[in-house]
């Protein structure tokens, strides 16, 4: 990490504090609410909060049988469709997903709370230490999986359950992609990426190289030649740029670069922050570096974005929770300079922005806002990474229903896909539906 | 405000909410709380003859059945009549009926099937200036076992017999307290009243297991191993008890015979329903022992707004309403077409009405409209049998709405307004002709 100027600083908080901020957002269920909660579902027919989650978990099922007794037969349920059932739990916008459709929503205004239930269940069965699923008679067959997020996760378990061998090639230091490296702290405490990792792996027949990834000595054609399939799930690798004046300045920083440090710090009070923190965008990663730099003991945090409260990619109750948690969010503003003393960015000037037949249009009145630091999180880009091997669209890579790219013996998923929705779940049901389609083309 | 006075057999009590005979009315310390509340009058739990007092067990006496959020549904005992003094219980019914005069008193007693016992412990509670007694011929479990109980209360000779040596025995007025372990309640019923008793007061608990514990394959509440059936009540129970309490209302012999309404009363609407079908008073138990004594409160201020707002100044008023409404299948209205209607405002679209008629009815309920998800029933294939109402989550969504004109869609048959029963059906072969 490069130095910070002056004015971003670590140490604002003692200990005890930054332990209280970053603890559990929603602590998992106990018995006795799990009960009192499972109790309320209905159990309905052709379940709406199941047609809504990209993975189709079988919803009623999982619940009916935590009422009865069995979390861990509610787990296998949840894992049968998604493996990283988990890490969903904790970070799939519930609000915007399965329990926005709950009937209990339309009924009184109060969703059952599908993704607290999920939790209890899957943490049940996880701290068994003992995996749930058992692998077919090998077949034989090799797979390369490039990328260890939660597409290539989710891939490389449902393959290997099928006896197909797996590698993963990863370019960080440790599989786990954005779970690990880019979701708010707070919302996967004591190391649940990584040990939630270990228990896919668990399965047995994959194995993970890491600092391996296209650039970086990997190429597909080699991938191609020795492997059987091969799987893309590689995510995201550009960051959108601001557009602004003097964006290279000193204090300008990538929120999800400063998100993957805060998530590989050992120790919090160690990690720099401004005292006025401005981040720009309007989507979870807004929020989650907002959120994260107020816990960290910034004292104003405002976030910046360039259209309405409903425009937000980030749900309401994201939204909510941000200001909540004393996040400032100011609306219809757009950067035009970043304001400098030196190299050193002292904030950002803005214009006040209207939409005018679909466009946003400055109204002629700008603000001045001061700031150490100030985040980007203005979405990533993608940079194709094959070298023009396959179909784009978009800039992302094109695929069909069953996940394959215009090769033949290429599949691919996640966020590096066209047509996504940029969420843990989405890419977990890539990565699943393409390994499903990689065994039929496999054993044909 | 409607007046809830009641006199049930020359027993008198502000409201007719008693508690029934059972743990709650077992001594003065329970029996004053429950009066501070505001109950209109107790059972005291059943006294047995004077001697060594009876042992109960000293593990778990009580097993229950729950719905959703551990909302007691049903409760069963394997507890005995009193396990205390015979003299120290009389002291005590003497001097909380000399503390509250204005609340009935009445005395369940179990004693062996003789004529002296009954003689000597009527003299007793005589003595106590308690209102009543009532006899329990209902106790399914253990007792019976000793000839008491159910044992006698199973036998309607028996019944008669010492309803009769009782009546002989003491000015107080007799109750007799049935057990629905028994095919026809109207049996013992009928011998109660020729025995002389005043009222019949019903039912006693049902002969029940709540759970076979998996671990151990026993019975619950489990003893050391073992368990046997108790007695079972609560809201579970409400509907043979108003079954039974309509045959005893509408039998010829029994017509008129005061009755005591007992069985998962839980709120004032349970005991208008009770009232409705004929009973002068009625007993609450299970309620008490989940909830407490102060949900009298809700049952005295509950039933007086609901008699304000119908009109009725006085319990009778209402009372015996419901009795003739209840008949045999034969002379139900086949003519009567009814059809659900689902309230597209409050459907929740659960889809369970959907999911139980197609899967376990009539096929009568459609699922999509247009692409999207809409249930609505087709009245080609509706029969009105209620399941999706039964089913639905919310109150009033799916009624029930009468068809009085036109064709019924399913039948193909035109309605008509007219009264028609099987009596009379076509398809009847004992059906009576009419006259040629």
């Amino acid at each position: 990490m490069a130095a910070r100027a002056e004015g971003i600083a670590g140490k604002r908080l003692d200990k005890e504090q930054y332990a209280e901020n970053f603890a559990d957002l929603h602590p998992r269920f106990t018995d006795h609410e799990a009960l009192v909660e499972a109790d309320r579902c209905y159990f309905c027919y052709d379940a709406p909060c199941m047609t809504a989650c990209p993975t189709s978990i079988n919803i009623p099922m999982f619940i009916r049988q935590i009422s009865t007794g069995h979390p861990k037969n509610a787990a296998k349920t949840i894992f049968d469709q998604n493996i990283l059932g988990g890490m969903c739990a904790r970070v799939c916008p519930t609000e915007t997903l399965c329990e926005e459709v709950c009937v209990r929503e339309t009924a009184e205004g109060k969703p059952i709370k599908i993704g607290q239930l999920q939790r209890y269940a899957t943490d049940e069965l996880m701290k068994e230490k003992k995996h749930p699923f058992t692998r077919a008679k090998s077949t034989g067959k090799k797979v390369a999986v490039v990328g260890g997020g939660p597409a290539g996760l989710a891939c490389a378990h449902r393959l290997s359950m099928h006896g197909h061998d797996v590698t993963i090639f990863e370019a960080r230091k440790k599989a786990g992609g954005l779970n690990e490296f880019g979701i708010a702290a707070y919302k996967t405490v004591d190391d649940f990426a990584a040990k939630e990792v270990e228990f896919v792996l668990s399965i047995g027949g994959i194995s993970v190289k890491t600092g391996k990834a296209f650039g970086k000595g990997l190429k597909l054609k080699d991938l191609q030649r020795d492997f059987n399939a091969v799987f893309l799930g590689m995510g995201l690798q550009g960051v959108n740029a601001l557009g602004a004046i003097h964006e290279d300045a000193d204090g300008i920083e990538d929120a999800v670069n400063y998100i993957a440090e805060l998530r590989q710090a050992k120790d919090l009070s160690k990690l720099p922050v401004g005292r006025r923190v401005l981040v720009v965008g309007g989507g979870m990663t807004a929020i989650d570096i907002a959120i994260q730099s107020k816990l960290l003991g910034a004292e104003d945090v405002t976030i910046l974005y360039r259209r309405g409260p409903e425009h937000m990619k980030a749900s309401a109750y994201e939204q909510e929770l941000a200001q909540t948690k004393g996040v400032k969010i100011k609306h219809w503003l757009q950067p035009r300079k970043v304001l400098t003393k030196g190299k050193k960015a002292i904030g950002l000037k803005c214009d006040y922005v209207k939409e005018v037949k679909g466009k946003l249009v400055p109204t002629g009145e700008s603000t001045d806002l001061g700031a150490e630091m100030i985040f980007k999180a203005i979405g990533q880009t993608a940079i194709d990474v094959t070298g023009g091997a396959l179909a784009l669209s978009g800039g992302r890579i094109k695929i069909d229903a069953e996940k394959r790219t215009s090769v033949k013996g290429i599949w691919a998923g996640g966020d590096c896909v066209a047509g996504g929705q940029d969420l843990t779940v989405a890419a977990v049901d890539d990565g699943r539906r393409a390994a499903e389609s990689m065994h039929a083309y496999l054993t044909s | 405000m409607a007046d809830l006075r009641t006199n049930f057999v020359g027993v008198k009590s502000p409201n007719p909410f008693w508690l029934a005979s059972a743990p709650p009315t077992d001594k003065e310390y329970n029996v004053v709380r429950a009066f501070q509340a505001g109950w209109g009058g107790v059972v005291w739990k059943t006294l047995g003859e004077e001697g060594p007092p009876i042992v109960n067990v000293n593990g778990p006496r009580y097993g229950a059945i729950h719905g959703a959020d551990r909302r007691l549904l049903g409760l069963n005992n394997i507890e005995l009549i009193t396990d205390r003094p015979l003299q120290i219980n009389l002291q005590e019914i003497k001097k909380v009926k000399r503390e509250w005069p204005d609340r009935a008193m009445v005395v369940s007693l179990m004693v062996p099937c003789e004529e002296l016992p009954w003689k000597k412990i009527l003299a007793a509670v005589e003595e106590t200036g308690a209102d009543a007694v009532e006899l329990n011929f209902g106790c399914p479990h253990g007792m019976s076992e000793r000839g008491m109980g159910s044992a006698v209360g199973q036998v309607p000779e028996y019944i008669e017999m010492v309803a009769r040596w009782c009546k002989q025995h003491t000015r107080m007025p007799v109750i007799v307290k049935l057990t629905p372990n028994i095919t026809d309640i109207r049996h013992p019923a009928r011998a109660a009243k020729r025995g002389g008793a005043d009222a019949v007061s019903l039912i006693n608990t049902i002969n029940s297991i709540t759970h076979i514990d998996l671990d151990n394959f026993a019975p619950m509440p489990t003893i050391d191993g073992k368990g046997s059936h108790g007695g079972y009540c609560g809201p579970a129970v409400k509907p043979i008890a108003l079954s039974m309490t309509s045959e005893i209302a509408r039998d010829k012999e029994t017509a008129g015979l005061p009755i005591s309404g007992i069985g998962g009363i839980t709120n004032w609407r349970d005991a208008a329903e009770f009232i409705a079908l004929s009973c002068g008073s009625v007993q609450v138990c299970t309620a008490a022992m989940t909830y407490g004594f102060k949900i009298v409160e809700e049952m005295t201020t509950g039933l007086s707004r609901w008699m304000d707002e119908k009109g009725y100044a006085t319990l009778g008023d209402f009372r015996g309403r419901a009795v003739g409404n209840v008949t045999d299948w034969q002379y139900l209205n086949l003519n009567y077409v009814t059809k659900a209607r689902i309230d597209q405002d409050l459907c929740i679209k659960c889809g369970r009405c959907y999911a139980v008629c197609e899967d376990t009815s009539h096929q009568a309920i459609s699922q999509s409209k247009n692409g999207k998800r809409h249930f609505e029933v087709l009245d080609n294939e509706c029969v009105a049998c209620n399941l999706c109402i039964e089913v639905c989550p919310v109150q009033d969504c799916i009624t029930m709405v009468q068809q009085t004109t036109g064709t019924d869609a399913r039948t193909g048959r035109k309605i008509s307004r007219d009264y028609a029963n099987w009596t009379t059906h076509p398809n009847n072969p004992m059906a009576l002709k009419a006259a040629e």
